[in-house]
């Protein structure tokens, strides 16, 4: 068995990098990855919150009604109303009042991506963006980023099928809001979630960020399709117990 | 679509040090004082062992590359960002990126330093992962330095990866 060398390939959009790992590219899954980079930046043009002319900006605005904007809109509030009541309401699509999806837009583009090159026939490469990632078939292994030594690892998941998601203040210092309270969330320097579809381990990450420590782990305990693992501000680590079977031993 | 950031693959001991779960209480002090680089070089690319079983090591010996042992260095362009220039260098052995060095990046003020020290050992950590053997991605990594993966871009762009 001769393994062809793999397709990769890094795009900036969304104000990151996303970026792609085929291990069984054909020409047929290489179009489809133009095809999933298309993707990808017509998610940004209809939900960028950066983009003034955004369907989101301008639906924030009072410009457009729901109904006058992009189909997606819609499904991605419907989306977002889901998560908020998933997480007891520890997830919200108006952080800080202003609408803003981004907390399920990012992590459901990845796993759009990841799709398409699916529907291709690929079933096994991995799509990430902005350190969340999608991956299919395997086995991959994933490092998880130290928040606090930068250019470390804290823990190496390795399986199949698995969605990584990490929310953090280690980049972009405290970021996340608390929903209740309307201020940043410091509980955690990081919280892991992994799950097998990005879309929702992503946003569920964000919201479990904002809980703090041991809502979160208790939470996530509550819900077997993810497992999680925290860092405390002084370093320490605090797990869900199904994570150590997604911990790579090797 | 060809504008691949890494196009070939590596066995490299240098990142398996770089991602080493072992503590390492250098790290954050000590990296935003100089040049910051990620050597993955220490495995002779032309000599893939015969123990290595990894994907990437197969993938490493594809045909297609006359100039393959040729090792070159290639400065990416320097990218204004809004805390100042970031450029980077590029050490290539035939097609595979050996070592990536931060050669310039904004340094002026205490919160540029903040920035610095915990966004570029992680990028460089993320770009060189990529093509490692043994980390396919790096969860909680995000590009908040447009600079020096464009820079690092057009730096493979000019060496034709």
């Amino acid at each position: 068995m001769t393994a062809p060398a793999p397709l990769r390939h890094a795009e900036h959009v969304m104000g990151t990098v996303f970026s792609f790992t085929v291990r069984d590219p054909t020409p047929e899954i290489g179009e489809a990855l133009r095809r999933a980079v298309e993707r990808l930046h017509r998610i940004d043009r209809v939900f960028s919150t950066y983009r003034p002319d955004s369907d989101i900006s301008r639906l924030g605005r009072g410009e457009l009604t729901p109904a006058e904007c992009d189909p997606e809109v819609a499904e991605v509030l419907e989306r977002c109303r889901e998560v908020t009541a998933e997480t007891d309401g520890w997830f919200s699509d108006r952080p800080g009042g202003v609408l803003d999806p981004s907390g399920w837009v990012k992590g459901w583009a990845v796993e759009e991506a990841s799709r398409l090159l699916r529907a291709a026939g690929s079933d096994r490469h991995s799509v990430g963006g902005g350190g969340d990632i999608q991956t299919c078939g395997g086995p991959w292994r994933i490092g998880v980023a130290h928040p606090l030594h930068p250019g470390e690892l804290i823990a190496v998941v390795a399986g199949h099928d698995l969605a990584v998601a990490t929310s953090g203040t280690a980049e972009r210092g405290p970021h996340i809001l608390d929903p209740h309270t309307g201020r940043p969330a410091t509980g955690l320097a990081s919280l892991t979630l992994v799950g097998r579809r990005l879309a929702r381990t992503d946003a569920w990450a964000t919201a479990a960020f904002a809980m703090g420590p041991q809502r979160a782990l208790a939470w996530a305990a509550r819900h077997p399709q993810v497992e999680a693992l925290a860092v405390l501000p002084d370093g320490s680590t605090r797990h869900t117990p199904g994570l150590r079977r997604h911990l790579a031993t090797g | 679509m060809r504008r691949a950031i890494v196009a070939g693959t590596a066995t490299v001991a240098g990142v398996i040090l770089l991602l080493s779960l072992k503590p390492h209480n250098s790290g954050a002090g000590a990296v935003s004082s100089r040049i910051i680089s990620s050597d993955t070089s220490s495995t002779p690319s032309s000599a893939p062992s015969a123990g290595q079983s990894s994907p990437a090591a197969s993938a490493a010996a594809s045909p297609g590359s006359p100039s393959a042992s040729a090792t070159r260095t290639v400065t990416g362009s320097a990218i204004d960002t809004r805390y100042g220039p970031v450029q980077v260098r590029v050490v290539l052995d035939g097609k595979k990126v050996s070592r990536i060095d931060v050669i310039q990046y904004p340094q002026e003020s205490g919160r540029d330093l903040e920035i610095n020290s915990y966004a570029l050992p992680q990028l460089n950590q993320e770009a060189i992962a990529a093509q490692s053997a043994q980390i396919d991605a790096v969860s909680g990594a995000t590009y908040t330095s447009d600079g020096y993966t464009r820079s690092l871009q057009s730096a493979l762009d000019q060496a034709g990866l």
